[in-house]
This record gives C-alpha cells, structure tokens and sequence, in this order.
C-alpha cells in the first residue's frame, strides 16, 4: 500500500500531524500569556501610531505564525490616504 | 497501602470509561480489592459500560453530601466479589462535589480498597480537577490523533501543577494508554506512530489497546472487555498495562487477533 501510495505520488499524512503538534505544543507549553501578548502588542503598536497619524482601529491586523525556528509577527496596517495639497490657481 | 489512580484525556470519548472498566476488573482478576469511581456527574455511564446500571441507589453526590453511607453506594460486581464500583449521579449537577466531600469519600476509599480507580470527566473544568486532586497515579488515555494528543498534552500540564501531590512538591507517576491504534495504518504513515506520541507527551507507556470490535461487543452485553473475552487482543494489552501498573518492567507490544500470518507480521515490539 504504502508503496504503491508513494507511487501515485500522495504523501502519508501522520509525518505531517506529528510536525504540526510538535510545532503547537511548543508553544503552548512556553505559556499562556501568548495569547495575550497579540492583543497588548496590537493596543500599543496603535497608540504609537496614532501620535503620528489618524488610523482605524479595524483597519489594522496583527497576525502570528508560530515556525519551528522563526515565528513572524505580522503587522498590516492601512493608512489613509493622505491628499497632498492641490493648489488652486 | 492504596493507591489512587486517575484515567482521565481532556478530550471525550477516547476511551476512558472502558479503559477505567476493563483496567479495574483485570486488577481485581488477580485478586486486589478494586473500586472504579464514576466523577462525570450529570453525565454516568461506567454503571452501564459494567453492567451494573440497574442497581444505582445511592451515588457519590449522596455520599459527599452525608445524605447516604459510603457502604450504602457502593456496588459490588456480580462477576467479581473484588470489584465495585461507585457511581456518579445522573441528576445533580457537577458543582454538588464539593472539595471537602471528595477529599473525605476518597480517605475513605483508601482504607477499604488496595486501588481506587477515578475515571474523570472530558474537559478541564472543575469535575476533571476534582477527579485528579487526589491521584497518587494517572493514566492519560490518548487516540493517535492530533485532537486528543494536543488535550493530553494540557491534562498532563495540569497533573503536575493542580493536584495535591503537585501542590506539596511530591510527583504524580504518569502513564500513557494509547487506546484505538490501528498498527497497520501507522505503518502505511496513516496514523500517528506510538514513537510519535511518546517523543511529543514524553510520559511513559503503560500500553497499547488496539482497535477492535471486541470493545463495542464489551459495552453492548455491559461488560468490561477483560471480562467478557480476556484472550481478545484489547483484554492482553489491558491485562499487560496493569502488571506494569504494579510495577512490572514488560516489553511493549500491540496484541493482535491471533488469526493468521498477517497479524503476525503487525505484532512487532515497538517500545
């Protein structure tokens, strides 16, 4: 079976639940607090932000992708246009 | 001196009340005065998984709340004169257990039987925590399957932080029953191998119950497995976890079906 599934080219799915629950749990052991720590990061980053421009609180997403090695801490946000001054003549 | 054992998950249905029934009566099959305590209350079913659903009095909320003497709740088995069983009951609701009252039921457990047997409630909350506080041992029953492996891993975080023996620095002895493995399909890369959970939970293994037909055939004719067919491949992984659970240094191996040379080629040891 295994043979022939390699044949047809379909990899076994258990390697890749092994990695994903290695990956999660990895985390989750380091603490709870992680969870938080999206929520504080995103409170802050705003208010910093906001000193300097005028943004939306829904227009800006903070997102984590938790990697073996790497974890990256995504952080978009959308600022509004800003209209340079047209002159009228 | 009595041992206290907890099997418990996080996850539902993976497999404890018929581990808490088939581990408890194969005790008692080598003669140890054995009690399976039910701790789902609202939700019991390891009167019926034994057989014994139509002989509930009293329960353990009735014992916790003084209304009944723990003589008076107590079951014995038919089938075993060394088994009993205290059920959990089916109207109350959880927060009816009360710290106190548990603590007193089990001291008094301790006294009567060689082994008490907690079989938790799925999840994390207050019925699971009251059922662990107390446990000298646990087994953490666990499916090869993402799910229930991530809940385990939680109720393993839990034994070592939440329970007395945790609370007074001492050591809670953790054993994995890996219930519902199918060692054909972890061969073909199906399934989560027993290596696999063994490297991510890192406790060590009591045993290896493999899927098969013989457990729902147990819980129709409410028996458990180790009694109704103890030469079935689920009754010898049960009967081999509770020699380990007394200690007992044994290979690990997936008993299979004694049906041909195929089988034979499954039954490796593999820890």
């Amino acid at each position: 079976m295994s043979f022939l599934a390699s044949f047809f080219g379909r990899k076994t799915s258990a390697p890749v639940a092994r990695d994903r629950l290695q990956i999660l749990l990895a985390h989750e052991r380091a603490g709870e607090g992680q969870s938080e720590l999206i929520a504080t990061l995103q409170e802050e980053i705003l208010e910093v932000i906001k000193r300097h421009i005028s943004v939306d609180q829904d227009k800006v997403q903070i997102k984590m992708d938790r990697g073996t090695g790497v974890s990256m801490l995504e952080i978009d946000i959308e600022v509004p246009e800003t209209r340079p001054a047209v002159k009228t003549a | 001196m009595a041992k206290v054992l907890v099997v418990t998950s996080g996850k539902g249905g993976v497999g404890k009340t018929t581990s808490t029934a088939a581990l408890g009566a194969a005790l008692a099959q080598t003669g140890k005065n054995v009690v399976v305590v039910d701790f789902d209350v609202g939700l019991r079913n390891l009167d019926l998984v034994m057989g014994a659903e139509r002989r509930v009095v009293f329960d353990l909320i009735n014992v916790v709340q003084g209304d009944a003497k723990l003589a008076q709740a107590l079951i014995r088995d038919k089938r075993l004169e060394t088994l009993s069983i205290l059920p959990a009951s089916q109207t109350r609701d959880k927060d009816a257990l009360t710290p106190e009252g548990v603590a007193r039921v089990i001291e008094e457990l301790r006294e009567k039987f060689d082994w008490v047997i907690c079989d938790s409630p799925a999840g994390i909350e207050r019925g699971a925590q009251l059922a662990m506080y107390h446990a000298d041992q646990a087994v953490v029953v666990t499916n090869p399957e993402v799910s229930s492996v991530r809940d385990s891993d939680r109720i393993i975080g839990m034994l070592d932080s939440t329970t007395e023996r945790a609370k007074k620095g001492e050591k809670i002895d953790k054993h994995l029953l890996l219930t519902r493995y199918d060692p054909a399909r972890a061969a073909r890369g199906e399934m989560l191998r027993t290596e696999d959970v063994l490297e991510i939970l890192s406790i060590p293994l009591l045993g290896i119950i493999p899927e098969s037909e013989e457990v729902l055939r147990a819980s129709n004719l409410g028996m458990p497995v180790t009694l109704s067919n103890p030469t079935s491949a689920p009754s010898r992984a049960y009967f081999e976890a509770v020699r380990r659970l007394e200690g007992e240094t044994l290979d690990v191996s997936v008993p299979t079906e004694r049906k041909g040379l195929f089988d034979w080629l499954f039954k490796r040891s593999v820890a």
